[in-house]
């Protein structure tokens, strides 16, 4: 009986403490979760933008000890509100691992943004959405661009990882963070008509020449097929405008929607020289501007009446009035508008084919003849 | 000719035809000419893989534009001192010959008499035509190239110099100046690369080819074939003589048959890309 006694107290007495300690629990890293999660509560934790914080102000669900195996996945939006509801709208939202910790990392060690050993620090946001972008067999899962390696080969890709610039554009710059959506998403920001927005907040200066030209014009007005900066310039690769093979397949962009210019152009010499990989000489920019292309008809414009000579002139060294009438873009096959150069297409054509079709038979009967001649032979050499 | 007749003689005589100078004008041009067909095409033909392939592989367009401009200049100078020459033997030192007769490669009524005859001689309907010292194809190899180094001499420098031409000529006179510089030069590479080959070269009669070009001389049995109504005229003047020439020496022979061979072969492979390259543009 006595047994019984001392027995029974001995667990009164456990249990009673257990139930003064518990308060505890609720409001500070207690001792007591450390004893088995020790791994969580080191100064990793106590380092981190959470660390002032107690685990159950992220595990909410856990009220008493012992806590069922099974807790729930920790609720982000309770203080993070904003932030996830972008998310859920982005194209990350379905995404089958926890989208937070994707880009933020381990849970218990969420250093602020500012911080240089972020994962979402500048410097180091690339890396980070390279974990996903840069896996060749993601992105053939997901259908989309292998992108990380051609962006880290560009010139923002440099600007980030060899010199160390803040200011230099990060996958977020362009994308946003947690609002990234579909570039066929007029909300996106990387949607064609928000794309010189999305590029202007850094080339201010480019943005506002482009939005005065008359691509920049149809874009704002609605019309998306109208080129904008990635058109040229390239999305993720931003390829050196310096480069000979951007420069050749540039001007075939320009010819993508221009084809009868393109057609025209390919007759000139500028265009003989510049298929063959020499850079100075004329193509699309130079003479109608980068991203300040008017209308002939407009008199700001590279090409219109007043501007011509001085445009030519850049290369032509001399060039006058009589000069640039020089028809970049004529077309030998209309009549109508080049008469001079189609009469003289023609002319060279029936000489082309007169003489050589005359020769030619003349030559043909003439081995006929020879070898029908008789006690014709051959003679040596 | 081995078969034996009558009035064979033991040695084979040779006779002056193309004097030095000829000689080395027809050099001159053979290599300019060359030089400025494979630059040239590359140019007419930018689209093409080998038009890439061949400028990459002297040094770009730069290199292209180069050699082109060198060679033309090169042939500017020939024409020059040859258009030069003439003149100066014709007007100064009143060698009219140059510029109407026989000797001359100015055409005369003959030549058209000759086509017509030589055109029935091919038809069986008539007797071969006896010819001079130039056949009406020599004259018209000759305009053939005079004609196209002023059209595509004038039209290059044009272009070459076009602010100093638009001085005197409308600037949309240089759309037409690349047009007819191309289209003359394409009728040139296809008229030289087939007609002037076969004409003087690849025909039965002179298969594979002619070396009084390269040697200067002709045997009196070539001379009394091709060209028999010269050798009747120059017999009957007594002038035969004045011309006899030594055996054309062995490496001159040969040198005739290199120079000849790479012509052959740099020709016969530009007119192939040309042809295939302008079937490509319809």
């Amino acid at each position: 009986m006595k047994e019984i006694l001392f027995r029974s107290s001995i667990v009164f007495a456990a249990l009673a403490l257990f139930e003064l300690a518990a308060p505890a629990l609720h409001a500070a890293p207690a001792p007591n979760c450390l004893e088995c999660h020790s791994d969580k509560g080191g100064p990793q934790f106590k380092g981190s933008i959470h660390g002032s914080m107690a685990c159950t102000d992220c595990h909410t669900d856990i009220k008493a000890f012992p806590h069922p195996d099974q807790v729930a996945k920790v609720n982000c939006s309770t203080c993070h509100a904003a932030a996830v509801s972008k998310l859920n709208q982005s194209v990350h939202a379905h995404s089958s691992a926890q989208p937070c910790l994707s880009c933020h990392g381990d849970a218990h060690e969420i250093l602020p943004a500012t911080d240089p050993k972020s994962a979402v620090y500048a410097l180091n946001i690339p890396r980070t959405c390279g974990n996903c972008h840069g896996d060749k067999k993601f992105a053939a899962q997901h259908n989309i661009t292998e992108v990380y390696s051609q962006y880290m080969d560009s010139i923002h890709g440099f600007a980030l990882s060899r010199d160390g610039l803040l200011v230099a554009a990060t996958c977020a710059a362009c994308h946003g963070s947690h609002e990234i959506r579909k570039h066929t998403d007029p909300a996106s920001r990387v949607y064609r008509g928000n794309v010189a927005d999305t590029c202007g907040s850094c080339h201010s200066g480019i943005e506002a020449v482009y939005q005065k030209g008359i691509h920049g014009q149809l874009v704002k007005a609605g019309d998306t097929s109208a080129p904008v900066c990635s058109d040229c310039h390239t999305a993720h690769q931003i390829s050196n405008v310096q480069s000979t093979a951007w420069q050749v397949k540039t001007t075939a962009t320009c010819g993508g929607c221009h084809t009868e210019e393109m057609a025209t152009y390919r007759d000139t010499f500028h265009s003989q020289v510049s298929a063959l990989g020499y850079q100075q000489v004329a193509r699309c920019w130079d003479c109608h501007g980068e991203h300040d292309i008017l209308p002939a008809s407009d008199p700001n414009s590279k090409i219109s009446d007043a501007n011509l000579v001085a445009t030519c002139g850049r290369c032509h060294a001399g060039a006058n009035a009589s000069f640039v009438t020089y028809q970049p873009h004529a077309d030998p096959h209309d009549g109508r508008r080049f008469p001079l150069l189609h009469a003289s297409a023609i002319f060279m054509n029936l000489l082309l084919a007169g003489v050589i079709g005359f020769f030619l038979l003349h030559a043909l009967l003439w081995l006929l003849r020879s070898r029908g001649e008789a006690g014709h032979e051959r003679r040596t050499l | 000719m081995t078969t034996p007749t009558a009035t064979q003689t033991p040695e084979v005589r040779y006779y002056h035809r193309f004097t030095l100078g000829q000689r080395y004008l027809h050099g001159i041009i053979i290599i300019t000419f060359l030089g400025l067909a494979l630059t040239g095409l590359p140019l007419r033909f930018s689209g093409a893989a080998w038009s890439v392939a061949l400028a990459r592989a002297v040094g770009g367009f730069g290199a292209i534009i180069f050699f082109h401009k060198l060679n033309a200049l090169i042939m500017t100078v020939a024409f020059a001192a040859h258009v030069i020459n003439i003149l100066y033997r014709a007007i100064v030192r009143k060698q009219w010959g140059l510029l109407w007769g026989p000797d001359s490669l100015v055409p005369s009524l003959k030549d058209f008499k000759d086509l017509f005859a030589h055109l029935r001689w091919f038809l069986w309907l008539g007797k071969k035509p006896q010819f001079e010292r130039y056949a009406y194809w020599d004259r018209v190899d000759y305009w053939a190239v005079f004609w196209g180094m002023g059209i595509i001499g004038f039209s290059g420098y044009a272009m070459w110099f076009a602010p100093f031409f638009a001085r005197f000529m409308p600037g949309s006179w240089l759309n037409i100046a690349l047009l007819i510089h191309g289209e003359e030069a394409l009728l040139a590479v296809s008229f030289i690369f087939t007609i002037h080959y076969f004409n003087t070269h690849l025909r039965p009669q002179n298969f594979p080819m002619d070396l009084t070009i390269f040697t200067g001389r002709q045997t009196e049995q070539e001379w009394i074939e091709k060209h028999p109504e010269e050798y009747a005229r120059l017999k009957s003047e007594g002038k035969l003589e004045e011309l006899r020439a030594k055996q054309p020496e062995r490496w001159l022979n040969n040198f005739g048959r290199v120079v000849g061979t790479i012509a052959f072969l740099l020709g016969f492979a530009m007119l192939y890309l040309t042809v295939v390259s302008f079937i490509k543009e319809f």
